[in-house]
């Protein structure tokens, strides 16, 4: 069998839309381009329908009523209005909010943002392998917080913390509880029925949907109450206003339908090709995975190659579209703040690599990502000074490096 | 991040890869980067007896740039004399390699790694 390069591996990046979402999409592109505000004739009437019927499709597969649901822009949207509505509307109970270190930065800079206007946050560090202690949380918790945001499936490990407890403890204090689950959905079974969730962002386009749309989870009972963020025509019951993207809707309601009738059948076959990967990939010495295994959806495999730097391995797997935990691309130098929140150094964060799997790869296509990585890393070791220390048996975390200070007084004496 | 046909070319086809016996007095080793920055350089000269330069190998963990610089310098040092060696600018480097801004750090850290070796060298020849 031929396989058709590049191949696709960065499935936690974004997704390719399912045809069978752009088939529901594409009418209201064309003939059905009602306002679905607009209540006086048919063209209005047909698109609120169309955005009713998504409406319930994404309750239904997250186990809510459609009532609690309201469309946004995307998670990010709903992340930034769960987060500073919440604050906004509940600050005389108290100005204090807990949140985790290796979040999303759709959380972490709306928690920014509220520290400037006067509000305090703290924010947890995981354990080594990316989950949250709760004892730690526990302690965290003071009479005036009023808010706790948890990631549910990490983006860049992949690790899903215990949202049920957490629920549980927000609940028995009367805290507010909001789940960044941009990531989970069509991945972990979950229904928001079982869990005391307050608050739970989606996006469409990491589970084979349109990208521009998303949804915000906003409890009835008990009724948890937001400032709105955007403002005008008062759509979405004053949450969030601003006409509604009749086909992106219906392609985010068709995609989580799909996502979760067809879980069953995908998980075991996406763990199957992770577990290969990691198989595969394991055979090489001094390969560290990040985050835990036991916890974590089978859609991601985050792997340090140690002594081998990460951007020249994503240019010497060109063929592969994966994303690297070092950010040596940017001005910064600076490496995944994710991995060093879980006490990876600097050097096997530089070296990390996450591949994302999705419903479109192949058993051939990871038979090529191993072969192609093994080969590459071999090449890139064998160019790599540190990789020859190691095999000399230096030490090469305790090596006395010179800083750039000390070889500038060597030079220019 | 888009680099330059050159970087490509001495990246995926590295020029004079590998290790000279680092405890042969004629052999002069500059290490220089840090792993947790991200850069580490090491380069080898072999020196006649004469002055000049024979043979130069490199290893090097960084990004292509960093690789290209180095593999880059191993060419431009054979044949040299210790002295005309010591006159190689990390400018020299990063705009024969057409380096962007971010990346200029690679040919600097170039420079400094034929600068340690040629120190490491002269230190071999007349300890203090």
């Amino acid at each position: 069998m031929t396989i058709k390069l590049p191949i696709y591996l960065d499935n936690s990046a974004t997704t390719k839309v399912d045809p069978r979402v752009l088939e529901k999409m594409l009418p209201y592109l064309s003939e059905e381009y009602g306002n679905p505000a607009s209540r006086s004739h048919i063209f209005g009437w047909t698109t609120e329908k169309a955005v009713e019927n998504a409406r319930a499709q994404v309750a239904s597969a997250v186990g809510c009523d459609s009532k609690e649901i309201i469309w946004t822009s995307g998670a990010t949207e709903s992340i930034n209005l769960a987060i500073k509505g919440a604050a906004e509307f509940y600050q005389d109970r108290g100005k204090h909010l807990i949140t985790l270190k290796t979040e999303h930065k759709a959380t972490l800079d709306s928690m920014r943002e509220l520290e400037r206007q006067g509000f305090e946050v703290t924010y947890l560090t995981p354990e080594t392998n990316g989950l949250l202690d709760l004892s730690k949380l526990l302690t965290a918790i003071r009479p005036d917080t009023i808010l706790i945001s948890i990631l549910h499936v990490n983006n860049e490990i992949g690790v899903i913390q215990d949202i049920k407890s957490i629920g549980e403890i927000c609940r028995e204090r009367n805290i507010l509880f909001h789940v960044d689950a941009a990531q989970s959905v069509g991945k972990v079974e979950f229904s928001i029925a079982n869990l005391n969730v307050d608050l739970m962002s989606f996006s469409a386009h990491k589970v084979y949907g349109p990208k521009g749309v998303g949804a915000l989870y906003i409890r009835r009972r008990p009724r948890v109450r937001l400032i709105a963020q955007i403002h005008g025509g008062g759509q979405e019951r004053g949450f969030r206003s601003g006409t509604l993207p009749t086909h992106q809707i219906v392609g985010m309601g068709e995609a989580f339908a799909l996502a979760v009738a067809e879980l069953k059948t995908e998980a075991p076959r996406i763990k199957h090709l992770q577990q290969k990967l990691l198989n595969g990939l394991s055979k090489m010495e001094e390969v560290y995975i990040n985050g835990d295994m036991e916890h974590r959806v089978p859609h991601n495999l985050n792997i340090s190659f140690n002594y081998v730097e990460g951007e020249s391995l994503i240019m010497a797997i060109k063929d592969i579209a994966v994303s690297s935990g070092s950010a040596c691309t940017s001005a910064s130098l600076e490496p995944s703040y994710v991995l060093r929140a879980l006490g990876r150094n600097d050097e096997l964060a530089h070296s990390s690599i996450r591949f994302s799997i999705g419903r479109f790869n192949t058993e051939e296509e990871i038979d090529y990502t191993i072969k192609l990585l093994t080969e590459k890393i071999g090449k890139l070791r064998e160019l790599s000074p540190l990789w020859e220390m190691y095999k000399d048996g230096i030490d090469v975390s305790t090596y006395n490096w010179k800083s750039d200070g000390e070889r500038d007084i060597i030079l220019h004496h | 991040m888009s680099y330059s046909n050159k970087v490509i070319d001495h990246y995926e086809h590295p020029r004079n890869v590998g290790s000279l016996d680092k405890n042969d007095s004629h052999v002069g080793t500059g290490l220089v980067g840090a792993p947790a920055c991200g850069d580490v350089m090491k380069l080898q000269i072999k020196v006649s007896d004469n002055g000049i330069i024979e043979d130069a190998k490199f290893k090097t963990y960084g990004c292509g740039s960093a690789i290209a610089s180095s593999s880059l310098v191993t060419e431009w040092l054979k044949g040299k004399s210790l002295d005309e060696a010591g006159t190689i600018k990390n400018s020299q480097i990063a705009e024969e390699l057409e380096l962007p801004p971010v990346k200029i750090h690679c040919s600097v850290l170039a420079e400094d790694a034929i600068k340690a070796a040629i120190s490491d060298y002269k230190n071999k020849k007349s300890p203090h």
